[in-house]
């Protein structure tokens, strides 16, 4: 009995040693050893169409469709607000920023952007024309709602 | 003193004793072209980027800022050097902005930006200079490359087509009019119009 344990433990040793040395884990480095410098992607190109994207959920903060190269945001001044800011609209015609960033933390509405909401960047990012890495699961809230309807009626 | 001058004057205005009339043309003619020769290869020498950052104030500041953007480092390698884009290429105005620059020397040697916070606390006044020097010229010196009778606005993207097709046509704008810190960082631009 003993010996049938034993060789049945060293068994599914084996198989798991096997199955665990062909998985490859899967990491941006690739194959290149450690103590190497992967060959690095290429630098993607920014999407520079000026087309408004469908928000993924209703409070994401809509993405920048333009180009934004040496736009400075910095104590002197905001490149970005020379064309959003609620003054400058009307001659760029372009989106002005959210109300809500008017808002300081206790909920007063300021005169102008707060100062908590100065660096765009922090939610407003660029796109890149890029295939995902992985797979994208994502499911849009309509769907989800209409699914978990789906559900119940049944 | 004054008999000195008056020696001097007594000697320029009689005719030449000792030296004859073939000499003096053409020894003229010849020490006017080695003037000449060498005034402009002076001129020109400090109209190169090696004189403008052999100062720390231009090296420091504005050179390094520069580096960063597209007129200095780029796809194609066309870069603009300091005098492209801020001594005027026609020569009258050049001796004009030259003799202006006298100012930069005063400053220079008295230290007006000697220090980063010197600099960035004269940095919109010095940046209103060039603003109005472009405005003033109708921005010649974006112009000297960028010249509006070839854009293709069908390269460009469509903000850029909108704006330039527009506004910039019409004359009604100029490049520096939207294209301020293109190539150095902006001062403080609170109060500044259009910002």
């Amino acid at each position: 009995m003993k010996t049938i344990k034993l060789i049945t433990g060293l068994f599914v040793l084996l198989i798991t040693t096997v199955v665990w040395a062909r998985v490859e884990v899967a990491t941006l480095r690739g194959n290149t050893p450690l103590n190497e410098e992967g060959k690095p992607p290429m630098m993607a190109q920014v999407v520079n169409d000026d087309e408004k994207l469908q928000r993924a959920y209703p409070m994401q903060p809509p993405i920048i469709p333009h180009k934004i190269d040496g736009y400075q945001v910095d104590m002197n001044t905001n490149t970005c607000l020379s064309c959003h800011s609620r003054k400058r609209t009307p001659e760029s015609q372009a989106p002005m920023v959210s109300v809500t960033h008017f808002m300081d933390r206790d909920g007063n509405f300021l005169a102008d952007v707060s100062p908590r909401r100065y660096f765009c960047q922090q939610c407003h990012v660029t796109q890149d024309k890029v295939r995902p890495l992985v797979e994208n699961q994502f499911k849009d809230v309509d769907l989800v709602l209409k699914e978990e309807q789906a559900k119940q009626v049944k | 003193m004054k008999k000195f001058i008056k020696q001097c004057w007594r000697v320029l205005t009689r005719p030449s004793v000792h030296f004859s009339l073939g000499f003096l043309t053409v020894g003229g003619f010849v020490a006017g072209i080695i003037f000449w020769g060498g005034f402009n290869t002076a001129l020109e020498v400090s109209n190169t980027e090696a004189f403008c950052i052999s100062c720390h104030e231009m090296k420091d500041n504005v050179y390094q800022e520069m580096r960063t953007t597209i007129h200095f480092s780029n796809r194609s390698g066309v870069r603009a050097t300091c005098p492209d884009c801020h001594v005027p290429h026609n020569w009258t105005d050049k001796i004009a902005r030259k003799m202006q620059a006298s100012k930069e020397l005063w400053g220079k040697i008295f230290g007006t930006i000697n220090t980063r916070e010197k600099f960035e606390a004269k940095r919109l006044e010095l940046a209103q200079h060039e603003w109005a020097r472009l405005k003033a010229n109708d921005s010649l010196e974006c112009r000297n490359c960028h010249n509006f009778d070839y854009m293709d606005f069908t390269k460009q993207s469509q903000r850029a087509a909108a704006q330039h097709s527009t506004s910039l046509a019409s004359g009604e704008k100029t490049c520096i009019d939207c294209h301020k810190g293109i190539a150095h960082q902006l001062p403080d631009m609170a109060g500044v119009d259009g910002w």
